[in-house]
């Protein structure tokens, strides 16, 4: 059955009618075609469709959507919105913290997250942070360090 | 000004596209009117099937058609072509796709797929490969004999066989006569999964006039273009490949998997386009994976420490089809001694059927299992006489211009140098010095090392070509056809365009979405072939493109075209930089004041195939395979848990030798990743199977990969730079050998940590506990005591 929702999705508010059984994950996707996020096992493994919830890291595979109803939820297309990329975005690029780019959304989130509630993680603190998602290709130091240095170069700003 | 590129570390081109999530993958494309695609799979590892009533699943509202094998009677694969679309008459494994049902939405696909009734009647079945290669072993593929097969492959009809590879050097039992030490011994790893992150997932159009489109997660487009043509019977130019950003691939999308079902059903529901994507579990049950492998060695040395015999026999475990692991097998036949000198060797591997999740390439192909076995080995050598592990590889380690490999020919003089990769590593790494011990006295510390070599393992006339389009505003358009999913070739190929045309890098453009409609031909993006071969077909292309524009501007200059000179975006004199052309006055054409035009528009066209590669003997595998080989060394400091077997790598260090650093940001970056992997698969991976041949962990949670915290937080990485001549700025590959010799090398750790010897993968803590309960139970009880006593 259908219920209506509102969010607020990357700053807008978005009122949907959405199946009591759809995910997060699915309305982003496919009903706002927000193709940003991705998926890679929608069971809560993998960590690659995470987005947040209310400025948390939330796996939207394992959140339904009429959970989310009158939250705030951010995706990677809510960053850099006017077309500028933050800091944290400009040093993924830089630190080649990404090869296929397919988890790169998943971890840009979780970082920006990290740093909005602790400017100045230690190292352990952001290996803490983005163990949940998983990336294939990199080897994780490259995104460790992009964190550690966006976190640096925004509290020298 | 001339800046220079090459060398120079320059993030991937497309890195502002993936931190803003606008990269588009095959799993986000969707096209008007598009339907889904669902599997029928079966329950059973090995039945005949009897009927498919699929009445029930066309009464879901929503459904469009229901297909099944005999709709669609091709046989697809690249080496042997031994996989149906959807099984015909009999299943080959817990998950083969027997039927799909296409509807307007995937949920109504996913309630109809329930719905499509098989009747089967069960066979015996066969799930070891040993047991496999026995005479009244169950029979998987009764029509071996007449699948389409390449040259290089030799399938046994009437047996589980589906490729015998044969390495005969020397005289191996003579060199046992002359060996002052024989040592035997087993190895195995296990089936594991690519688990790049990108499901594989397709998109294809068939059009009524027979021309079809296909969008598709495949790392290989014009593999998937010609295979999909040959395989269905129609003209290559009907299918156009679009290949989008690709989420991983590690050989796992090579070739061609779903193109042709996915196409056949957009054609039988009407023309429309249709979608498949995979679930993760469905990545385990019905994507190939990559195969189980079993070693036996025996080798045979001089007291000094020379190797002078060595016999392998492999046995691939492919699962129910051999397509692409019949490679893998030779790959691993004519690597079976490593990186190392043997004048005797003599090695069968055999690809073997059984009732399992089929089998594919992945990362370092027949590499990754055969060194695993011969690192073993030699680590077991050393033990036995008494030698430096690092002195005994030294020792035997191929010496360029002079050794000859397991296939005969002469290491070429510029193929790198293995040593200073083995000695670079093992100082890094502090061998030999001492090592503190941690506090706990069940914690134990331990350094290793491991040593590989690698080429693309191809067929001897893989080729690529490159096309490089001069536009009006001195812009370039780079047309290459190999993929991208993460490796950063197209940024390395885009730098050897800007390094020598003098351009900035921003006048470089790769198109985002290409096809193969619209680049230049490369045979696969495997092997770690892509800088080199498509590197190669770009230079030449550069070549072409310049001496065009210098016949152009030498008219314009009215200056012979051996006295210009490229750089800058200019044409000009050699010596008077003044005295030139802009490449924008050339791209399409010059003009003179007065109106007169000559010229036209400017394009580059470059190709490379592989030179001197020859067809390996069929009885001897005596020839020449690769077009060159990149060596390197891991090396590695543990620490063991004896309490609760666990394997903490402390710090790791990758030394290759990669002709040329192109980018060292990328480098780095693939150096890392192939450790991780490496790492993973040593301690963790492993797809299990239960006695019905289920799978019995097809997802994330139960089939661990490697995270973060995983990671050692120390990992150097040494780029070591002798070139190779006929490489593009003396570069080779090294995609996949950076993952090769790591889990030897953390192996070879735990046995100087607590001298237990690992012979099989992966290194669980209930592995290892195991291991350590067999070879060393004092260990556990002396743990157990000093626990205890806190």
């Amino acid at each position: 059955m259908k219920h209506t929702i509102s969010l607020v999705v990357n700053g807008v508010e978005r009122t949907l009618d959405v199946d009591a059984n759809k995910t997060l994950l699915w309305v982003l996707r496919n009903q706002l075609k927000l193709k940003g996020t991705k998926s890679g096992c929608e069971r809560g493994d993998c960590g690659i469709c995470t987005v947040l919830l209310n400025g948390s890291p939330v796996k939207s595979c394992l959140v339904l959507a009429v959970e989310a109803d009158k939250h705030e939820v951010t995706t990677i297309e809510g960053l850099a919105a006017d077309g500028a990329l933050t800091t944290l975005q400009r040093q993924f690029i830089e630190h080649g913290a990404l090869q296929c780019g397919f988890c790169t959304s998943a971890f840009i989130l979780v970082g920006h997250a990290l740093l909005q509630r602790n400017p100045a993680p230690s190292r352990e603190e952001v290996v803490e942070a983005i163990n949940g998602v998983l990336c294939r290709c990199t080897g994780y130091r490259q995104i460790i360090e992009a964190i550690l240095a966006a976190a640096e170069i925004e509290r020298v700003r | 000004m001339k800046e220079s590129y090459v060398g120079k570390s320059i993030p991937d081109i497309d890195s502002a596209l993936k931190v803003t999530g606008k990269a588009t993958f095959a799993f986000d494309f969707e096209l008007p009117g598009m339907l889904y695609a669902k599997l029928v799979t079966s329950l059973h590892s090995h039945a005949r099937i009897l009927s498919i009533d699929a009445s029930r699943a066309l009464e879901v509202p929503g459904v469009v058609t229901v297909a099944t094998g005999r709709d669609f009677p091709y046989m697809l694969g690249i080496y042997v072509g031994d996989r149906e679309v959807l099984a015909v008459d009999k299943v080959r494994w817990v998950g083969n796709p027997v039927a799909a049902v296409v509807a307007k939405s995937l949920e109504a696909a996913e309630k109809a797929i329930d719905l499509v009734e098989v009747e089967y009647e069960p066979l015996k079945s066969v799930f070891d490969p040993f047991e496999a290669l026995k005479p009244d072993a169950p029979i998987l593929h009764e029509k071996l004999g007449e699948y389409r097969t390449t040259s290089a492959f030799y399938p046994k009809p009437g047996t589980n066989i589906a490729n015998e590879f044969k390495i005969v050097k020397g005289d191996v039992e003579k060199g046992f006569r002359e060996a002052d030490l024989i040592v035997e011994e087993t190895f195995k790893m296990p089936y594991m999964s690519h688990v790049y992150t990108e499901t594989q997932s397709v998109v294809a159009r068939y059009n009524e006039d027979g021309a079809i489109e296909v969008w598709s997660s495949a790392q290989s487009p014009f593999a998937v273009r010609y295979l999909m043509a040959l395989s269905l019977g129609i003209p290559v130019g009907n299918i156009c490949v679009y290949h989008p950003f690709v989420g991983g691939g590690f050989g796992g999308k090579a070739s061609l998997h779903w193109e042709p079902l996915v196409a056949l059903l957009s054609r039988k529901a009407g023309y429309r386009p249709v979608k498949l994507v995979l679930t993760r579990k469905e990545q385990f049950t019905i994507a190939p994976v990559r195969e189980g492998f079993h070693a036996e060695l025996k080798v045979g040395v001089k007291k000094d420490g020379r190797l002078v015999a060595w016999k392998a026999r492999f046995i691939l475990d492919s699962g129910a089809y051999g397509d692409y692991t019949v490679n893998v097998t030779r790959a691993a036949g004519y690597s079976c001694a490593g990186p190392y000198h043997v004048p005797n060797i003599q090695c069968q591997a055999l690809t073997v059927y059984t009732n399992k999740v089929p089998t594919t390439a992945m990362r370092g192909f027949g590499h990754t299992e055969s060194h695993w076995a011969a690192e073993r080995m030699m680590d077991l050598i050393a033990e036995r006489l008494n030698m430096d592990p690092v002195e005994l590889r030294a020792i035997n380690l191929l010496r360029p211009g002079v050794s000859t490999t397991s296939t005969g020919d002469v290491l070429p003089e510029d193929a790198g140098n293995p040593e200073q990769c083995l000695r670079a590593a093992a100082e890094a790494i502090r061998w030999g010095q001492p090592l503190p011990m941690p506090k706990e006295p069940w914690k134990f510390r331990g350094r290793g090392v491991a040593v590989a070599m690698k080429g693309p393992s191809q067929p001897s006339n893989a080729a690529s070509s490159a096309i490089i389009k001069l536009n009006e505003d001195s812009s370039v358009d780079l047309l290459v056809g190999t993929g991208s999913f993460g490796q950063g070739t197209t940024t390395s190929l885009s730098q050897m365009v800007a390094e020598d045309l003098g351009l900035p890098l921003e006048k470089v453009k790769v198109r985002r979405m290409r096809s193969t409609d619209t680049v230049a031909y490369t045979w696969q993006t495997v092997g770690s072939r892509s800088l080199f071969s498509d590197g190669n077909a770009v230079r030449a292309a550069l070549e072409d493109m310049k001496t065009k524009l210098k016949a152009v501007a030498a008219e314009a200059l009215r200056v012979p075209a051996r006295l210009l000179e490229v750089a800058d975006g200019r044409v000009f004199v050699r010596g008077r930089p003044e005295e030139g052309v802009a490449f924008s006055n050339l791209a399409i054409g010059y003009t003179y004041p007065n109106g007169n035009a000559i010229g036209g528009p400017v394009v580059g066209f470059g190709n490379y195939i592989s030179t001197g590669n020859t067809n390996l003997d069929r009885e001897t595998g005596q020839g020449v395979p690769t077009i060159f080989h990149t060596f390197g060394a891991t090396a590695c400091r543990v620490e063991v848990d004896v309490s609760t077997g666990a394997v903490r790598v402390e710090e790791a260090v990758q030394a290759f030798d990669i002709g040329k650093a192109i980018n060292p940001l990328l480098l780095k970056g693939q150096m890392d990743g192939g450790y991780i992997m490496g790492q993973s698969l040593a301690l963790h991976e492993e797809m299990m199977f239960d006695e019905r041949g289920w799978v019995l962990n097809p997802n994330l949670s139960t089939y661990y990969v490697m995270r973060a915290k995983d990671m050692p937080r120390d990992i150097k990485e040494i780029m070591i730079e002798n070139p190779q001549s006929d490489g593009p700025h003396g570069a080779r590959g090294m995609g996949e050998n950076v993952m090769l010799p790591v889990a030897p090398a953390i192996a070879s750790a735990i046995y100087n940590a607590i001298g237990v010897f690992i012979k099989d993968l992966p290194i669980t803590p209930e592995n290892l506990w195991r291991v350590i309960k067999e070879q060393k139970p004092a260990l556990l009880e002396r743990a157990k005591k000093s626990l205890l006593e806190g």
